[in-house]
């Protein structure tokens, strides 16, 4: 069982949730409420990493990454290594690849709001802020959780992307998906079968808690 | 619902702690070591003799030489390549990624392995191939990926020389890099596979099944060569030097290595002075 894996991996999910959480309300609320230019299209791109192959990011990631890109050289002279290869590389890549797992349960979340209670409250004399705190976060948490625990699990067992961008280092970028993988290369069988046990009792539990507050919020509507 | 917010208080609480967890990597003063997979076995052996006699660590990540050789040249922060074959380790002393020109520290050599209910008879000839894919009782055989992993470059050879690359063709799974390869073979998923000589030896494989060892004059010498890579530190010259010391080629011989004919003894010639 390799704990540094596990840990590196539960380090990396819970970063992602952590930026995805104010990134995710702000997109899925937009895109929920608003009307705009461009929306459709951005919804389109939004979703994108879930149809695309982890191959194809971890290609583009790679490039971009790399010390052989501009971009790439930038990210070197200011961080001092290059962003592939790295835990913060990693996490960029999560980040992506998180997106549409992060936005579309809250935007469904936040569409289901109905549309005058806001200036209901506001009529009150609410402010936005109280509007936004004490109305909308409340109805909409079930779906903003669902959320965190997709993005969670699924930043768990990511493995593409790792592989291509991470280079496998222990402690770095060596996640419990890729430890794994390690492990069966090497025919240490009892050690990949305890990792994919502990990997998939997480993903049940993550399920399970998805699931559950589709459930209450479904029952919350009637 | 004062009272969900509260428990979502208590999440973000909750999630905010585990991020008390070190962001940053750890200390680097342990060298990345990046080694062909073929050293899967061979390779922590050494690193623990290295433990005992310096008191010093090493972490290890093992995979194909040609994507290794790739990630390095990406930047990759690996101290040391140990290579499965020299052209790769050359390529990095071209465009100015290491400290030194190299060392050959291994020579690898080729076996065939069956698992242990194949229809396929093991031998050096390879006659038990050629009868079972006669009889059309192959179906899968396994090499790592010719395309970019030297031990499958050398299966293909040796397939070849043999008469049978034509007729196994169709039935050839390619494994990422050769310990994947064994992998499919040891599983029994494949009737039989090409692989490297030091993983059939590994206790793991051994009992899974039976081989042969394969003539070297069949393929181009799988000649495997390190290189110190530009950011090695103390630790990692330490571990490239003991790695050419007689405790280190003793283990490699036990795995199946054959040695360098010229051993290379006491420090390596160094290009450039430590930072």
């Amino acid at each position: 069982m390799d704990w540094q894996a596990l840990t590196l991996s539960l380090r990396l999910a819970t970063w992602t949730v952590v930026v995805l959480l104010p990134i995710g309300v702000l997109v899925a609320r937009a895109l929920a409420w608003r009307r705009f230019v461009g929306r459709r299209l951005t919804e389109a791109a939004l979703a994108l990493p879930l149809v695309l192959p982890p191959t194809v990011l971890g290609y583009y990631l790679l490039s971009a990454f790399g010390t052989q890109s501009a971009l790439g050289r930038a990210f070197v002279s200011l961080l001092g290594h290059p962003l592939a290869f790295s835990f913060a590389g990693l996490l960029v890549a999560s980040l992506i690849f998180n997106l549409p797992f992060a936005i579309q349960p809250m935007q469904r979340a936040f569409e289901a709001i109905p549309a005058d209670i806001r200036p209901a409250a506001a009529c009150c004399g609410m402010s936005p802020w109280r509007i936004f705190t004490g109305i909308e976060l409340p109805l909409a948490w079930p779906g903003v959780l669902s959320a965190l625990v997709l993005t969670f699990a699924h930043t768990l067992g990511e493995f593409g992307v790792v592989l291509m961008v991470g280079g496998n280092i222990p402690g770095e970028t060596r996640t419990i998906a890729i430890a794994i993988y390690d492990r069966v290369q090497a025919f240490d069988t009892s050690a990949a079968g305890l990792m994919a046990a502990v990997l998939l009792a997480l993903s049940l539990i993550a399920i399970a808690i998805a699931y559950s507050t589709s459930w209450r919020t479904e029952a919350a509507r009637g | 619902m004062y009272e969900r917010i509260r428990r979502l208080a208590a999440i973000a609480t909750l999630l905010a702690g585990a991020l008390v967890l070190p962001f940053a990597a750890q200390a680097s003063d342990v060298p990345n070591i990046a080694a062909a997979s073929d050293l899967q076995f061979a390779l922590p052996d050494i690193a623990v003799a290295f433990e005992r006699a310096t008191g010093q660590s090493v972490r290890l990540s093992f995979g194909s030489s040609g994507n290794f050789r790739q990630q390095i040249a990406d930047g990759a922060p690996f101290d040391l390549f140990l290579s499965a074959d020299a052209s790769y380790a050359d390529a990095l002393v071209r465009e100015r990624r290491t400290l030194d020109a190299g060392v050959i520290y291994a020579i690898g050599r080729l076996a065939l392995f069956v698992a242990n209910d194949s229809p396929i008879a093991p031998d050096a000839e390879l006659r038990g191939v050629a009868a079972a894919l006669a009889a059309g009782r192959v179906s899968k055989f396994a090499i790592a990926n010719p395309a970019h992993a030297p031990y499958g470059r050398a299966a293909q050879q040796v397939l070849t020389h043999a008469g049978l690359w034509r007729s196994i063709e169709p039935h050839l799974v390619l494994g990422e890099n050769v310990s994947q390869a064994a992998q499919f073979a040891a599983s029994g998923a494949a009737q039989g596979g090409i692989i490297a000589y030091s993983l059939v030896r590994a206790p793991g494989i051994a009992q899974r099944g039976r081989y042969a060892l394969l003539p070297a004059s069949g393929h181009d010498p799988l000649v495997q060569k390190m290189v110190l890579l530009q950011r090695a530190d103390a630790t990692a010259r330490a571990f490239y030097a003991f790695l050419q010391q007689p405790a280190a080629r003793a283990i490699f011989e036990r795995y199946g290595f054959d040695l360098p004919p010229q051993p290379m003894m006491g420090t390596p010639s160094v290009r450039r002075a430590p930072a």
